[in-house]
């Protein structure tokens, strides 16, 4: 019989209620980065799933992603939180109630849809936004979540190790972003010209916030008080530091000034290559892996965008999904049975099939999420239609889809 | 000595400059201000209260010119801020009184262009 422990409950309590600070965080960091036309819409749809998944995932969200099963999901024994109740369910988590494991998970399922609103930002229709949200929640990171995390799930039983959610948060919602992307096509007009952010310190806030947040994102997923926490806590923070550090030094050296909004994009990158990570690596590996990140996210959002000409209007692809595949494969690399003896050891531990392991768990998320994202964004483009109206696009989704404006001229 | 004013939608603005440029007028001064001509403006709501007819976001291009400039200006700003559709905006050509450059003293045409 499972003893609830206290301190344990409060801790993934608490962290659940820092993950749902992450979305309206995450709103103000792509809030301030689109023209002002525009930030109602993105703030309105971060908020709107809040609304959305919450209700999602108790009815049955969390049966598909967590119920027991072998399957393709979890299936629906747990719909409506049968069975989930308020003692601890010993195979997620031996010392917490079964409803704190849920509504710490909840908080993640939620984050995650709204991560890929910054490949669409500033011209999908809010309707179709809406419905695509739902499907998408459902039928790509329901069924992804329970083959990572999930008991029964085949990547799980494969040995894959993702500790806060590299492939099921950052790589599946930053594939999804390329997919949205392309599909959508480019903003109106941004050939003459990328539309400059309308309020950077709306990033510095949300930068914060999410930094703030993403504490109960990894140190909360150790399920419990303890040094794995503490170890979690100590390389998130490390690598959110390295790699901001890192973006900062590599525009002071390709571009003449450092920036604020690239020490913001850094540190962001940061915390999302070490998510899969923070379990199982020392914090010298996360200084390593925090420098190399914002080397490869600045490649794919300054160079390779450009060339390709998609428009990741704020870099979802570009940052949480390039940056979390380094996460998935670092992990490979620098995991430790020292740091956490319940993982497994990386590469440079003497353990190279783990980090083959890491490669096909990376291979399936990015496959699997661009494929159906692609088809669920066709399917609601042949329904609702998903692009605004060329007028609409130019006003602004503010006023065109929810009749408010963010900023007043007169008084 | 004439003063070019132009109200143009905000979105058409970088092709009004580049249109500006290519006609080698330089020197603008941009502000944004809310209005509306035929369009009549937009709903709003705000906590079920409805406003109508309020004001849009427009662009206000104010361009000082010798009168060699004044047609190259005005068509350069048709072009880049047509879309044929109601709210493209007005130009207004005003006789500009006098003009000095506060750097040199210089005044007139001299201090236009």
């Amino acid at each position: 019989m499972n003893m609830i422990n206290s301190g344990d409950t409060a801790w993934v309590l608490v962290s659940s209620a820092l993950v749902l600070l992450m979305t309206p965080a995450l709103a103000f960091f792509y809030g301030g980065m689109v023209r002002k036309k525009n930030v109602l819409s993105i703030l309105m749809q971060c908020c709107i799933i809040l609304g959305l998944i919450s209700v999602q995932w108790v009815l049955f969200g969390y049966s598909l992603s967590f119920a027991p099963g072998k399957g393709f999901w979890g299936g629906f024994g747990w719909a409506g939180l049968n069975g989930v109740g308020l003692e601890p369910y010993a195979d997620y988590a031996g010392t917490i109630p079964h409803q704190a494991f849920m509504v710490f998970q909840m908080m993640f399922a939620i984050i995650t849809p709204a991560l890929i609103i910054g490949a669409f930002a500033e011209r999908m229709k809010f309707s179709a936004f809406l419905l695509f949200t739902l499907l998408w929640a459902t039928l790509v990171y329901d069924p992804l979540c329970h083959w990572v995390w999930g008991l029964g799930g085949w990547l799980r039983n494969m040995g894959a190790l993702d500790f806060a959610g590299g492939t099921v948060v950052h790589i599946n919602a930053g594939i999804a972003a390329l997919a949205t992307a392309l599909a959508i096509g480019k903003r109106k007009n941004i050939d003459k010209g990328t539309p400059t952010p309308h309020n950077m310190p709306f990033v510095v806030l949300g930068t914060g916030l999410l930094w703030f947040g993403w504490f109960g994102f990894n140190a909360g997923s150790a399920l419990a008080a303890n040094g794995l926490a503490v170890n979690a806590f100590v390389v998130t923070n490390t690598a959110a530091a390295a790699a901001g550090l890192s973006w900062a030094i590599i525009e002071w050296i390709r571009n003449g000034k450092p920036t604020i909004f690239g020490f913001c994009s850094g540190a962001v990158a940061g915390l999302v290559a070490i998510t899969p990570a923070a379990g199982f690596v020392n914090v010298v590996s996360a200084v390593i892996i925090g420098l190399l990140v914002s080397v490869l996210c600045f490649i794919a959002v300054s160079i390779i965008k450009p060339m390709l000409g998609y428009d990741d209007s704020l870099d979802a692809f570009g940052v949480h999904c390039i940056g979390g595949i380094w996460g998935a494969l670092a992990t490979g690399l620098f995991a430790s049975k020292a740091v956490n003896p319940a993982g497994a050891d990386g590469l440079f531990y003497g353990n190279p099939a783990q980090f083959k392991i890491q490669l096909i768990a990376v291979l399936i998320t990015l496959a699997y999420s661009f494929v159906m994202t692609f088809v669920i964004y066709k399917a609601v483009d042949l329904l609702l239609g998903m692009r605004v109206k060329e007028e609409d696009e130019m006003m602004g989704l503010d006023l065109t889809q929810h009749h408010e404006r963010a900023y007043t001229v007169l008084e | 000595m004439k003063l070019v004013i132009a109200i143009i939608q905000p979105h058409k603005l970088e092709d009004v400059k580049k249109e500006l440029y290519a006609a080698e007028v330089n020197l603008i001064t941009v502000s944004e201000v809310l209005g509306h001509g035929q369009q009549k403006g937009v709903t709003e709501i705000y906590r079920g209260a409805k406003e109508t007819g309020n004001l849009l976001r427009k662009v206000r291009l104010e361009i000082a010119v010798n009168e060699s400039f004044v047609e190259p200006t005005i068509k350069a700003i048709i072009k880049g801020a047509k879309t044929g559709n109601v709210g493209d905006g007005k130009i207004f050509v005003l006789d500009l009184g006098r003009c000095v450059r506060i750097r040199t003293n210089e005044e007139g045409s001299l201090a236009i262009g």
